[in-house]
């Protein structure tokens, strides 16, 4: 029962492809009658039905405006716009102003609408309908545009309700094709560097290592389970080749350790603090900030190009010396780390220059990120549709999310550059996406003010958390996932109740196999507090390896 | 499908008149219609689209305003150059006008005399980006300090305080004992503040709830007790570290009830024992409450006008009426009554009209003492111009007639004396200003006397001092301003905190994160380092007198010439008021403090370089009467009135501390930091 071909048709043949036109002055009936008969078709079937409308919609316009039917193109706007989802109110906006042929080639919005398929889930008792329909009125218009411009994914058993469809939909290109989800991900993480391995034993002694070089496993460990056994859903541990760590790296590790001792557990009845970093003076500058992974250092990302950075604890930020004092210095000597920092540049804030640009992305580099030796990319991964607001790796580093301004959230294999996952479902562009620390689990925010939870094993949406009323820009599991966080720029914190949201996930297998999803509504059950700042948008979360919360925005004066 | 929201989009463009202007400032006369409507057809389509990309650079931004930068972006990112020359940040440049059934918008480009330019003073560099932390939750808890929005914002207040009972919220009574790391004052946020209110039952009847006196946790009860015994204390510094607490922490609510009863209760017993520095000290804890801008002060206003009201008109209000300075805190007590009028005064509490009419009945009674006549008069005069003109003009005869009974006629008593003195010289300062207002330049000295009686020559000569010293400020405006920007070695001047949100600028990075601090006390050490001077001497600058702009203090840490010597014996009866030198900035001219306001918007800034004595203080226009010794600058008479610097509204000093420190036992020398240290 597939409708369409999978091959991503090329550019100019889908413009060509507007050619084969009706009478324009019939358009407006065309859509009305199949309106008319969707209106009065079974309520089962008239949710599912009702996803025709704005690609439908999209389309004619756009072939009337090809064809320069200038008029009766304006007509069919005023007349059906106002039947769409809300959600698609950006983009029609986009539509509305282009009203010529010519405006047709530089713009993105409809070049992606053109060269990709929208993707429709209807069940085939629906489609039979709506086929049946079609070649009774022998709507040909109609019936050429479902073919040739709409891909409709066609699924046995029951219809989904209009919840379960709105949940999924919202996206430029329609919902994600259920075979794109269905490859395996191995989202487990990987055992702790070898390094580490012979020194397990030693676990048991515990507190004593001390000034020891060596690594110890984190005791306390719940749903991140590092456990000693390879993660059944780990990928293989040389899958991608990992650098071997540096001193440096293993010091930091430890230090990771004892701190981790120290943790505080978290939970419903034990929330962290917040401790807020507000950026004064800065003119709605800001416009990225980050805070390294032992919390020492936070750095902010301004639009006059400059990289801030400052030292969070009481150690100032110091240059190296000079060479010539360099060559001094006694290089036996047990603080020679020490010495070759010059005392005289010690200060709490660093600047740095470099970029010619605004900073849209600050972030210090994790410890597992190499750096690449080539000046190509290593790989490019293609397919959102429009710009790509935020990426991050997943913890076991085999894969990369990215969250788009396309409403889709993709998941890449960074071995050969697959699109392994695509989420549907937010209706506002990305802007801040999270995994959980077991790999398990993507959180994504965006600026309908909503945090999506997916399941990324199953391909699965598991939960919305709504309460924030603007774009979320910022959110973060805590260090053992019992709390996620979520900044907006509505100026609050919120912290939801991570255990709850993804407990006792009825995964069962139609849900599996379907991908019609049932989302509990309970966000109020899992929101554990609100924080409000006066004007500040909360820019950037951090969780300190104690599990305190860093929040950090410009104070932006109303 | 179309159900849920419709849409609201239509495809504007410009108008084809626009081409045409364009094509005319090109230069291109003759422009068909046609291409006149392809053109815009065309260019409205490229500005919408340079719009939607510079929008997705604002998101990119994290910012909510769209500025220019983002349009320059989006035009380079089409190969375009962008514009130069526009760069505003916080606005756009375009101005509106209509008419002729035109609408118009264009650049405002003021024409600029570059002259101007060159002579005023280099704006402040701003202020370089800094970075400050504070904690915005503890433990679930979000902590009731400056940085954090008012854990209840007065809305919230007025809604507690009529809505049908329902402030028992359970929840939150559980979380607070739970969390009682955090202050209790916090209890209605976090989680608290997510619950919706219960809803109201419709139609039930709004009532003003009984007053509820909260269980304030202990860290509030602590809190109250150290702000209570600071604020009626001996330590001055700590005093205003108190009042500046009072005046600016959201989150006292709570603790609204318990300050509301301690004030009136404690001038109900401090008025019988005479004891003016308690109600001075009293006086001022109303004038922080009624400076903070989270409490909701409506309920309580019924408790604090009469204890105002009677630090007012009062007969007797200290131990020694002939020497102790208590016209002060008459004078401080009836700016604060006016306060209340411009806040509270509503058509339904009529509180305006009754005060007027309290003060009125008072004064128009023959046997009322002089004292009472004093504070009515100061009242009513604070009220502002209009009741001048109606209430106390028209009977300037009769009381300049009562007055020279007193001071011309035998010596019955003293006390009588100098009231009679002090009511003069109040109706002089009061009525001056605005008869230079309400009555044309040539001022005559018997025209006056035919109006207003003996006072009418007196009157006249204020008159016209008040007319040469608002022409005098109104030339100096500029030039005191440039005195202020540029920083002077000896000085420093501090902003007076603004009752808004606070962006403070001098933050520092806290070296680390150590445990949360919890009190309150500790929470405002986090406010911005102010300067605190040795504890010497003031300069007072104050802007106009107009009630509503601000303030500037300016601390001088210089010692004052004279200061060793230590006669803080009070004046004799001779020297019964004071007249401060007052000293604009820029210039060495010496002018009275008090001087018509040029303008509500208009700032004059002036500073009291010294308060020496002034053998004919009589009759002499003051604004900040204070019984200084003739050779001392004692510091007590000074710490009361520098104090006020940090958050008056000018014209609002509070009255100096009486200046004996044998009265109150318990004046220290004055500290002189207007703000507390951090």
């Amino acid at each position: 029962g597939s409708v369409a071909v999978e091959d991503q048709p090329d550019v100019s043949a889908v413009l060509s492809a507007y050619n084969q036109q009706g009478d324009p002055t019939m358009y407006e009936e065309y859509y009305s009658g199949l309106k008319h008969f969707i209106e009065c078709s079974l309520d089962c079937h008239r949710a599912e039905l009702s996803q025709l409308f704005y690609p439908l919609f999209v389309h004619m316009y756009l072939e009337l405006v090809y064809n320069q039917h200038e008029n009766e193109a304006k007509s069919f706007f005023e007349k059906f716009h106002g039947d769409q989802e809300c959600y698609y109110q950006d983009d029609l906006r986009v539509l509305s102003s282009l009203t010529k042929k010519e405006h047709m080639k530089g713009n993105e919005t409809m070049l992606d609408f053109r060269t990709s398929k929208f993707v429709l889930r209807i069940s085939r008792d629906s489609y039979q309908l709506l086929k049946r329909h079609l070649q009774e009125k022998q709507n040909n218009q109609i019936w050429n545009i479902v073919q040739e411009h709409l891909y409709i994914d066609i699924f046995d058993g029951m219809p989904r309700s209009k919840q379960q469809i709105d949940a999924m939909v919202g996206s430029l290109a329609g919902e994600a094709k259920r075979e794109a989800n269905k490859s395996k991900v191995f989202f487990g993480l990987l055992k702790e560097p070898e390094i580490e391995v012979p020194l397990d034993d030693e676990d048991e002694e515990g507190e004593n290592e001390e000034g020891k070089p060596k690594k110890k496993k984190p005791k306390k460990d719940s749903i991140g389970s590092k456990s000693k056994k390879q993660d059944p859903n780990a990928p293989p541990q040389n899958r991608i080749p990992l650098p071997e760590l540096k001193d440096s790296d293993k010091l930091d590790k430890i230090m990771n350790m004892k701190e981790t001792t120290k943790r505080v557990r978290l939970g419903p009845d034990c929330l962290p603090s917040i401790c807020f970093y507000t950026f004064l003076n800065a003119y709605q500058g800001l416009t990225a900030v980050d805070v390294t992974d032992d919390s020492s250092l936070i750095a902010g990302g301004f639009a006059d190009s400059t990289v801030r950075v400052w030292s969070v604890t009481p150690k100032k930020l110091r240059s190296v010396k000079q060479a010539s004092d360099l060559s001094l210095i006694d290089k036996e000597s047990d603080d020679v780390l020490e010495r070759i920092m010059d005392e005289k540049t010690a200060s709490e804030l660093k600047i740095l220059y470099g970029h010619s640009g605004p900073v849209y992305g600050a972030s210090f580099s994790p410890d597992r990120l190499w750096a690449t030796d080539h000046y190509q990319p290593l790989r490019i991964f293609a397919g959102h549709l429009a710009d790509v607001n935020c990426t991050r790796f997943h913890p076991n580093s085999n894969y990369v999310a990215t969250g788009s301004a396309d409403r889709t959230v993709r998941l890449w294999d960074v071995l050969n550059g697959n699109c392994v996952r695509i989420f549907t479902g937010h209706k506002g562009p990305i802007h801040s996406l999270t995994f959980s620390p077991n790999g398990r689990f993507l959180a994504t925010g965006a600026t309908d003010g909503r945090v999506l939870l997916w399941d990324i094993g199953h391909g699965l949406m598991v939960g919305e958390l709504k309460g924030h009323t603007d774009t979320v820009c910022s959110l973060r599991f805590s260090r053992d996932g019992e709390i996620l966080a979520s900044g907006s720029m509505d100026n609050t914190v919120r912290l939801w109740d991570a255990v709850k949201a993804f407990e006792d996930l009825e995964t069962d297998d139609f849900t599996t196999a379907t991908g019609h999803i049932n989302l509990p509504e309970n966000s109020q059950e899992l929101l554990l507090g609100t924080y409000m700042t006066k004007s500040t948008p909360v820019v950037h979360l951090h969780f300190t390896r104690r599990n305190l919360v860093l929040a950090a925005g410009a104070y932006s004066p109303q | 499908m179309a159900e849920e929201k419709k849409l609201k989009l239509s495809n504007t463009v410009l108008p084809s008149e626009s081409m045409k202007v364009v094509a005319e400032s090109m230069g291109i006369a003759q422009i068909q219609e046609e291409t006149c409507q392809l053109l815009t057809d065309e260019v409205s389509y490229r500005i919408k689209e340079i719009a939607q990309d510079a929008l997705k650079f604002m998101h990119m931004g994290k910012r909510q305003k769209l500025t220019t930068s983002d349009i320059d972006y989006a035009l380079k990112l089409k190969n375009v150059e962008p514009l130069y020359g526009f760069h505003a940040q916080e606005f756009i440049p375009f101005r509106f006008a209509s008419g002729g059934g035109r609408e118009l918008y264009f650049y405002e480009e003021k024409e600029v005399d570059l002259s101007d330019i060159i002579n005023t003073p280099l704006p402040r560099v701003p202020l370089d980006v800094c970075l400050k932390a504070h904690w915005l939750s503890i433990e679930g808890c979000q902590p009731a300090i400056p940085e954090n929005p008012p854990p209840a914002p007065k809305e919230q207040q007025k809604a507690e305080a009529t809505e049908p009972l329902k402030s028992a919220k359970p929840g939150q009574e559980e979380d607070g004992p739970l969390k009682g790391k955090g202050q209790g004052a916090t209890q209605a946020d976090g989680k608290g503040k997510e619950k919706k209110a219960p809803p109201l039952l419709e139609g039930a009847p709004l009532r003003l709830k009984p007053r509820s006196i909260h269980e304030l946790s202990v860290e509030q009860q602590l809190y109250y007790k150290e702000i209570t015994e600071a604020c009626v204390g001996s330590c001055e510094a700590k005093r205003a570290e108190a009042l500046q607490s009072i005046a600016t922490d959201p989150g006292l609510y709570q603790m609204l009830p318990r300050f509301s009863t301690f004030i009136s209760e404690g001038v109900r017993v401090n008025v019988v024992q005479n004891n003016l520095a308690l109600l001075i000290y009293l006086m001022r804890m109303v004038k922080a409450l009624m400076d903070n801008p989270t409490l909701y002060l409506e309920k309580y206003v019924h408790e604090l006008i009469p204890a105002v009201m009677t630090c007012i008109v009062s007969r007797q209000l200290c131990l020694r009426p002939d020497v102790d300075n208590h016209w002060a805190l008459r004078d401080f007590a009836a700016r604060l009554v006016a306060q209340i009028c411009k806040h509270f005064s509503t058509t339904t509490n009529n509180i305006q009209s009754r005060i007027t009419k309290t003060f009125t009945k008072s004064w128009v009674d023959e046997k009322t003492p002089w004292t009472t006549r004093y504070g009515s008069i100061a009242g009513l005069a604070e009220l502002g111009h209009d009741v001048i003109k109606t209430l106390i003009l028209p009977r300037l005869q009769q009381e300049g007639e009562r007055i020279r009974s007193v001071l011309d006629g035998p010596v019955l008593s003293n006390i009588d004396r100098i009231g009679a003195d002090h009511v003069q010289s109040l109706l002089l300062k009061h009525c001056a200003p605005v008869l230079a207002k309400l009555r044309l330049p040539p001022d005559n000295q018997d025209a006056y006397r035919a109006e207003f009686g003996s006072l009418g020559p007196l009157l006249c000569s204020h008159v016209v001092k008040a007319r040469a010293q608002a022409a005098l400020q109104a030339q100096q405006v500029n030039r005191t301003t440039l005195t202020i920007t540029q920083p002077r070695p000896t000085l420093t001047l501090s902003q007076a905190p603004q009752p808004g949100p606070r962006t403070p600028g001098l933050l520092k990075v806290p070296g680390s994160i150590a445990l949360p601090v919890q009190t309150l006390v500790s929470a405002r050490a986090a406010a911005p380092p102010q300067p605190s001077p040795p504890p010497t001497k003031f300069i007072v600058m104050s802007s106009s007198s107009s009630a509503s702009s601000t303030q500037q203090v300016l601390s001088l840490s210089t010692s004052a010439p004279g200061s060793g010597s230590t006669t803080t014996s009070p004046v004799t009866t001779t020297v019964p008021s004071v007249q401060p030198i007052v000293k604009l900035v820029s210039t060495a001219t010496t002018a009275p403090p008090s001087t018509a306001p040029s303008g509500p918007g208009s700032v004059q800034k002036y500073i009291v370089v010294s308060l020496p004595p002034t053998g004919e203080g009589k009759g002499g226009p003051t604004s900040h009467p204070s019984p200084a010794p003739p050779t001392s600058s004692s510091p007590s008479p000074l710490g009361g009135s520098a104090l006020c610097g940090g958050k008056q509204e000018a014209g609002d000093s509070p009255p100096p501390a009486p200046g004996t420190p044998k009265a109150n036992g318990s004046q220290p020398p004055s500290s002189g930091s207007p703000q507390p240290a951090p």
